[in-house]
């Protein structure tokens, strides 16, 4: 493609993806096209099996496409990178490490000075509240704490960018809006652009600037909707229903004429 | 939202959970109080996901005692056992438990039959250990870079694997032979034996271990920035770790199985061959001596390697043996 004027902070430019299953060739993505701004906050929803963890794989460099690519301000992504920081539904913490080395993985790798690492680690433990728990092992925290963890730990790391997996489809109800609500305030506060994938169209209204639908067999962007609500956003209000309920009809509408097609 | 389940949320909260986490031991004792409605119950259902890290204080000792006792009572009753048997049975073929004993407390001190084997267990038991450690040492430093290499790279997967696969089913005892060709009669050649029966469980363990490795810590490393022989050292060995302990707490068996055999071989010191001699000898009191002493010598290292397992894998309760 050709050079444009603006470049696009991230763009996912005609990515396919096929894998072999077997003998025979499956296509995971087909023809993805998706510009993300500096900045925005976007949910990637739909049913298991639309390619939409395979779509976040690839951004963040874990896979390669079968055809397509991947760009950063017009630089092709060819693998994992700082930039990107992936945070796992099941956390991919390092159980061998404390909570503070675990965040503080990444500015190691960088090779900075002992103090220093140690400076970033105990700033990013604020940010999440985990400070009382430095010294702990994953498998001393709840699920809600870990996930913080992971989130500190890339962006200790100065990732720009958090891929969100189902980043709380592992968590209790009560953890997850907890998580939602400081997500959103780190968000705020440090400007990261945030692609988050879902299945709960209750939380990708919350949360997102953009609702990008994918829909499966082979993976593609069906729909990409604009959340126009203010933030705070409050679940209980007639507005956020009245989002949530055209977003949920969308979203069966072309699950019904998949059906139909089927 | 309604106010309970504000009310709880907060729970989640990590002041508020550190503000429990201080209030713990009162927080303990109240817990098997029911509380009928409320947040309450929600909160307590916080504290109660909220790991523990101190250790139940209670009934540890009389536990322990009992442990102790059973761990006794057993072999006790095998010696007496024993020692009935033989009494019943009238053979002088099998020495009584109390003549091994004295033949322990001569070989230990001398003394009682003031012999070529009074008061030489140190001699032997150090022998022993030199060639037992020396074997064992090896077979470490080989094995588990080799077994790293082999579970995370692929073509050192296909060139190695096969060959590996090939030479394990042959028992250490067939290499006998060839190992007193090549290394003669003496002791290296019994360190060779203790590092060929070493090595495989730790090579076999270590791939294990590493090919059992959640993918994604990997792709978690690569992108906070580790890479190549980093990757190694910060997170494949570290991750392998509790089952390379698996295969030292294997090996470590098999090497002073081996250094018996490996001491058969015409080496005047050590452990193999006091039992050697003794079979020469038609002593059986000091070939049971050998084998008690070696027994008391592998359970001595095992229960340090057990420590020190305990001690690298911290992190990881259900690892501790």
């Amino acid at each position: 493609m050709d050079e444009t004027p603006r470049r696009d902070f991230l763009a996912v430019r005609e990515v396919a993806k096929l894998f072999q299953i077997g003998d025979e060739l499956v296509a995971a993505l087909s023809g993805v096209n998706l510009v993300i701004d500096k900045g925005e906050f976007v949910c990637l929803i739909g049913a298991s099996g639309c390619g939409k963890s395979t779509l976040l794989r690839i951004i963040a460099g874990f896979e390669q496409p079968s055809s397509g690519r991947v760009e950063i301000y017009g630089h092709p992504v060819t693998g994992a990178g700082s930039d990107r920081g992936m945070v796992f539904q099941d956390f991919a913490l390092f159980p061998w490490l404390t909570v503070r080395e675990n965040i503080a993985f990444g500015p190691r790798q960088k090779g900075l000075p002992t103090t220093r690492v140690r400076e970033i680690a105990d700033e990013y433990l604020n940010m999440v509240g985990l400070a009382p728990f430095a010294d702990r092992f994953p498998a001393q925290l709840s699920g809600g704490m870990k996930q913080r963890v992971a989130i500190a730990r890339v962006l200790a790391n100065e990732a720009n960018i958090l891929l969100m997996d189902e980043p709380f489809g592992a968590l209790d109800a009560l953890t997850r809006e907890q998580l939602q609500d400081e997500l959103l305030q780190i968000w705020a506060r440090t400007g990261v652009t945030v692609i988050f994938v879902t299945h709960s169209v209750e939380e990708a209204t919350l949360m997102a600037d953009r609702v990008v639908v994918m829909t499966a067999g082979p993976g593609r962007i069906e729909a990409d909707i604009p959340i126009m609500l203010e933030r705070p956003r409050d679940v209980s209000s007639p507005d956020f229903n009245e989002v949530r309920r055209s977003l949920t009809q969308r979203l069966t509408s072309h699950v019904r004429r998949q059906l139909k097609a089927a | 939202m309604t106010p309970t389940a504000s009310a709880a949320l907060r729970a989640e909260d990590p002041a508020v959970v550190a503000a429990g986490e201080a209030a713990d031991a009162t927080v303990d004792q109240a817990r098997p109080v029911i509380v009928p409605t409320g947040a309450a119950p929600f909160k307590t259902g916080s504290f109660a996901a909220e790991p523990k890290v101190k250790p139940e204080p209670g009934p540890l000792v009389p536990e322990r005692v009992q442990s102790l006792l059973l761990a006794v009572a057993f072999p006790l009753l095998l010696i007496v056992a024993w020692h009935e048997l033989v009494v019943l049975s009238g053979t002088r073929l099998v020495p009584t438990p109390y003549q091994v004993g004295l033949m322990m407390v001569d070989f230990a001190v001398g003394g009682i039959h003031d012999d070529a084997f009074s008061g030489t267990i140190l001699t032997h038991l150090l022998a022993s250990m030199q060639r037992v450690y020396g074997g064992f040492a090896l077979a470490i430093i080989l094995g588990v870079p080799l077994g790293l290499l082999i579970g995370r790279v692929k073509v050192i997967r296909q060139l190695v694997d096969p060959t590996l696969s090939l030479l394990r089913p042959i028992p250490v005892t067939a290499w006998l032979p060839l190992s007193m060709i090549f290394f003669g009669l003496g002791p290296r050649s019994a360190v060779f034996l203790v590092f060929l029966g070493a090595f495989y469980p730790i090579v076999l363990n270590t791939v294990f271990g590493v090919r059992s490795v959640d993918p994604k810590l990997f792709e978690a490393a690569s992108m906070l920035g580790c890479d190549g022989s980093r990757m190694f050292r910060q997170v494949v060995l570290p991750a392998a770790t509790p089952s390379i302990f698996n295969g030292l707490r294997l090996a470590h068996g098999f090497a002073w199985i081996l250094i018996v055999v490996g001491e058969m071989t015409g080496v005047p010191t050590g452990l193999g061959s006091v039992i050697m001699d003794g079979r020469n000898l038609s002593r059986t009191d000091l070939i049971i001596t050998g084998m008690i002493v070696i027994g008391i010598a592998g359970i001595a290292t095992d229960r340090l390697i057990v420590r020190l397992n305990n001690r690298v894998l911290r992190w990881s309760p259900q690892h501790h043996g």
